[in-house]
């Protein structure tokens, strides 16, 4: 086969080859093989843990957009309740960017756990291998020559080596598909930097003029509203209170 | 035969099936070279699910080198495209 496959193909066995002709006796090459697998199992445990850890990173990420989501929907309501129309609407559009970050981020969370299980079952695969190459060798020292041993050994290596090959390729992709994710998840922590998905009523020096006018409504409510408990607690001896307003007023701009 | 698909594991096909894997392969190489990434996408899925269908895994604890190795399934255009001329997939 000359097309796709072919090509590929070459391109393993060469690779396989350049790696046991560094080896020159059998048990050389059994050595050279056995200590290349223990490696290669070691690399497939460490990227599995920054599988794992990128996984992690992006849920704690998701779980702060939801509860980003819950907060700018009840100020949402708190504003409307106040009667300051765009500033509901303000709350509303954040809340809309947040959740649409909220739902890449939960399609690159499925992926990852897919990454993660492909990995634990390449590394299962690969550890049963060189379960089989190690038996395999113990065999070949007890019965063959050393002439035939070397045939033997090679066949063996080269079976665990294209194992291995393999198992790196697929480690290697999915650390390519995790490092995407990776930059991803960096440009969503920018962005909550910036303040794009700040709660609104918790910002610091960086507030604008909605932010604040928000969290005056915010604090207006509840000074309003405790002074309603406390002319309920005062009972019916107080005159009746006019109007009270509700904390800023619609219509302020900066 | 025994062929790879990379990424996934080893298959034991039959002559017969190799033989509509060769040809389905040499299509794949002619829609890459023609650039027609649809074609490709769909010729390639072909080669798998067929490999997938037609062949027998082979035991985990056997080990053999593969006659074939056949590119990841999720192998994109732009990575078939480089089979032909870099260094290919496997990285060193």
């Amino acid at each position: 086969m000359a097309g796709l496959s072919g090509r590929f193909s070459t391109v393993v066995k060469s690779k396989i080859s350049k790696m046991l002709d560094r080896a020159e006796d059998p048990s050389e090459t059994l050595e050279y093989s056995y200590q290349k697998q223990v490696e290669l199992l070691q690399n497939v445990k460490k990227g599995l843990a920054d599988v794992v850890t990128a996984k992690k990173r992006l849920q704690l990420q998701s779980k702060r957009l939801e509860d980003q989501v819950v907060k700018l929907d009840t100020q949402a309501r708190q504003a409307l309740a106040a009667g300051n129309e765009t500033l509901a609407r303000t709350a509303l559009e954040r809340k809309t960017t947040v959740q649409a970050e909220l739902q890449g981020l939960d399609g690159q969370i499925a992926e990852l756990e897919g990454q993660q299980q492909s990995m634990t079952d390449n590394q299962a695969k690969l550890q049963t291998k060189i379960e089989a190459f190690r038996s395999k060798k113990e065999v070949i020292k007890a019965q063959y020559s050393a002439a035939e041993a070397q045939v033997r050994i090679s066949e063996a290596a080269t079976g665990v080596g294209e194992e291995m090959a393999d198992v790196g390729l697929a480690m290697q992709r999915a650390l390519d598909k995790t490092e995407n994710m990776r930059a991803r998840a960096q440009a969503v922590d920018e962005l909550e930097r910036a303040g794009a998905f700040e709660d609104l009523t918790q910002l610091g020096a960086g507030e604008d003029d909605i932010d604040r006018q928000l969290r005056e409504l915010s604090s207006g409510g509840q000074v309003d509203s405790e002074l309603e408990k406390m002319k309920a607690e005062l009972g019916a001896g107080g005159k009746p209170a006019g109007e009270l307003g509700s904390g800023g007023t619609a219509g302020q701009s900066a | 035969m025994i062929v790879r698909i990379a990424t996934e594991g080893q298959y034991r096909l039959a002559d017969e099936v190799i033989e509509r894997v060769n040809a389905l392969d040499n299509e794949a190489v002619a829609a890459v070279e023609a650039g027609d990434q649809a074609r490709f996408a769909e010729l390639f899925a072909q080669i798998i699910a067929l490999i997938r269908a037609e062949g027998a895994p082979l035991p985990e604890d056997e080990l053999h080198g593969s006659d074939v190795i056949v590119p990841p399934p999720d192998t994109s255009f732009e990575e078939a495209k480089h089979e032909f001329t870099g260094d290919g997939l496997i990285p060193d």
